[in-house]
């Protein structure tokens, strides 16, 4: 049985405006230590997939979905109370800003201790102990002086350390990173990821890691799920993907890289996100898609399995009627894309 | 063959901080000692990471601070002591972008008061005359003409990166300073941006100073590279001798560590530690105490920059690394 299992996800938030999807149908599956890539430009909804998961979406969200179970546990219909037992122990979570995302007015070593206190009974004297060998663990130098610092106290690599350790304090089934080396600099990045790495395998958990630099997800994940205006548009096995994208979305992305440019101009995607008011009621992809039809303008494809993984494109690349399909259905006429 | 647009020579700042009032206060030196000279029509990309004194250096080109010591060069012009009358056309030969659109556009301005105000100040032009150079500015930078009466809230983020970059041109700078101007946003619309500059530079032979920390962007769009670290330059020279061959251990592990789609498995060189304090700099080489290859000659003496197979380098050891091969 997989660890995690997501059918069907949405949610949505409903605004003056009208209903804002920010996750649309999103179906996933995360065997026990499995490392996922979660990628997606801002505001595609990677974070709020997983922040669904940990019941945190805030008001007014509504969270629907046909299954969302952990560990065999209905996440839908869980008690508030039972998921207070569950997330900062079997699932844990680390956040973008670490000198934001702990509390100030506590030490490190108090908030390390609360997590062990509550939800593995420690006495104090067990806890400090225990606090001392965490901060070992994830790289810290005389662990035992910085129990009693407080987080300004420390420098942004340092406080990340901290979260991690918090997250991985009792040892939890599944560690979600969300963005967690996007506020650091280039050589403590390569810590961190490190650090990362390391302990999901000593530890052989499970990992989702949700970032928008697809080199980072290329260094650590081993199957990655592209996410574009709050839809799955592709999930596959890394290295296939890097090497041959099916989604023109992800193909695109991955020319715009400017490590894939040879001097001259790169490659760009024309358009924005769509937003609330401007969503295609075909493809999301399709206004901005340079092999767009009639047919992807109007009917909006269905996630479906796809060489070896999932897909949600009419014409994947790798198809080999799709060339025929493409005639068949006749481009779309450009309309203005504004740049 | 014009002269260099910004000439600098042993470019030092250093800050005086206070620790109370019975201790001598601290020097802080931000940059301490750096040279560089750019050329019109070419980029030279400052790469470091926080901390290390590049955004001290593109302020003290902008002339927003004044260098402790050395000399700077703007156009030919002395920039520290500017002779009477041309500290204003040294002010505007010299433009800056900023990181953040979000936070460097007015909101309360409409775009084309935005665009409009440095020519308000600085010229005596029309009001339609303004108006119309800023509408012609729209153009080049791709915004629509009917963005011309709109507010930058109403504006995506690489949109109101294009109405800084419009904002930046509008008094005809011949250097434009970019410090980290696309590291606030996603990669397809950074792409669209660095498009951009790439194409006003050709057009408009502007020479950028550009800061940044994100190394493959610096590798598309630099023709120099000068690395920095705590202040001093560890590396400076054309972008592709230093991205084929490394001869910093700082510059090797700085692009060893940037992720990359691909690199297929390189080694990865993870440094231990982090950036020592500014206010309490290690003896001899800035690097020393983090670097993989340190030995007692590095702690004691500081290594001057001299030049190495065409570029020049701080380190003790560079020849050793040039003779191994290649990473």
């Amino acid at each position: 049985m997989a660890l995690l299992e997501i059918e069907n996800l949405s949610v949505a938030f409903p605004t003056q405006g009208g209903v804002m999807r920010a996750v649309e149908g999103v179906s996933l599956s995360l065997e026990k230590g499995e490392v996922l890539g979660v990628v997606g430009e801002s505001g595609s909804g990677k974070s709020v997939t997983m922040l669904a998961l940990m019941g945190l979406v805030p008001f007014p969200g509504r969270v629907t979905a046909d299954k969302l179970s952990f560990n065999g546990r209905d996440l839908l219909t869980i008690s508030d109370r039972d998921r207070r037992q569950l997330t900062g122990k079997d699932v844990a979570m680390i956040f973008q800003e670490p000198t934001t995302s702990l509390n100030p007015c506590f030490t490190i070593g108090f908030q390390l201790t609360e997590t062990l206190r509550l939800h593995e009974n420690m006495d104090r004297k067990t806890a400090r102990r225990r606090a001392i060998e965490l901060l070992e663990q994830v790289g810290i130098p005389s662990p035992e002086g910085r129990l009693s610092a407080f987080p300004h106290q420390l420098s942004g690599g340092m406080n990340q350390r901290v979260m991690i350790a918090m997250a991985i304090s009792c040892n939890p089934k599944l560690l979600i990173a969300d963005e967690p080396t996007t506020a650091l600099d280039v050589t403590i990045q390569a810590q961190i990821l490190d650090l990362l790495v390391t302990l999901q395998k000593e530890r052989n958990m499970a990992l989702v890691m949700i970032t928008h630099d697809m080199g980072v997800i290329a260094e650590t994940a081993k199957r990655i799920m592209v996410m574009y205006a709050g839809q799955v548009m592709e999930e596959r096995a890394a290295d296939d993907l890097f090497a041959s994208p099916q989604h023109p979305y992800t193909a695109a992305l991955l020319a715009a890289l400017p490590e894939h440019s040879h001097g001259g101009r790169l490659a760009t995607i024309p358009g924005v996100v769509p937003g609330l008011y401007d969503r295609p009621a075909g493809c999301l992809f399709s206004p901005r898609c340079a092999y767009a039809t009639e047919h992807s303008r109007t009917v909006r494809p269905e996630l479906r399995p796809w060489a070896g993984g999932q897909i949600r494109c009419h014409y994947p690349l790798g198809d080999p009627t799709r060339e025929a399909r493409l005639i068949a259905d006749r481009p779309a006429v450009d309309t203005e894309v504004s740049s | 063959m014009s002269g260099p647009v910004i000439e600098a020579t042993n470019l030092k700042r250093v800050y005086e901080v206070r620790r109370g009032l019975f201790r001598a206060p601290g020097r802080l030196q931000a940059v301490g000692g750096v040279s560089f000279s750019l050329q019109p029509g070419k980029t030279l990309a400052v790469v470091g990471e926080s901390g290390c004194g590049k955004s001290t250096l593109a302020r003290m080109a902008t002339l927003i601070e004044k260098p402790t010591e050395g000399s700077l060069k703007l156009d030919g012009i002395d920039a520290v002591n500017p002779p009477a009358g041309a500290a204003k056309t040294l002010r505007q030969t010299v433009q800056l972008v900023f990181q953040n659109p979000y936070g460097s556009l007015n909101p309360r301005k409409k775009v084309g008061a935005i665009l409009e105000e440095p020519l308000a100040i600085n010229t005596n032009l029309s009001a339609a005359e303004r108006s119309e150079r800023a509408r012609a500015m729209m153009t080049k930078v791709g915004l629509r003409p009917e963005h011309y009466g709109r507010y930058p809230h109403m504006f995506s983020g690489g949109q109101r990166q294009r109405i800084a970059i419009a904002r930046a041109l509008m008094l005809s700078p011949k250097l434009v300073v970019a410090d980290e101007p696309v590291s606030a946003l996603d990669v397809s619309i950074q792409a669209q941006v660095l498009n951009l500059l790439g194409d006003l530079q050709s057009e408009l032979g502007l020479a950028y100073l550009f800061i940044s920390h994100d190394l493959s962007v610096v590798r598309h769009i630099a023709d120099d590279v000068l690395v920095m670290y705590l202040g001093h330059t560890v590396e400076q020279g054309p972008k592709e001798r230093i991205y084929a061959r490394p001869l910093h251990p700082y510059t090797q592990a700085l692009l060893s560590s940037t992720p990359g789609v691909a690199g297929t498995k390189r080694k990865r060189i993870v440094l231990k530690g982090e950036l020592p304090s500014p206010l309490n700099p290690p003896s001899g080489c800035v690097f020393s105490t983090r670097c993989p290859h340190v030995t007692d000659r590095c702690r004691a003496e500081r290594p001057l920059l001299r030049v190495v197979d065409s570029r020049d380098v701080a380190c003790h050891y560079a020849e050793d690394f040039l003779a191994e091969p290649p990473l």
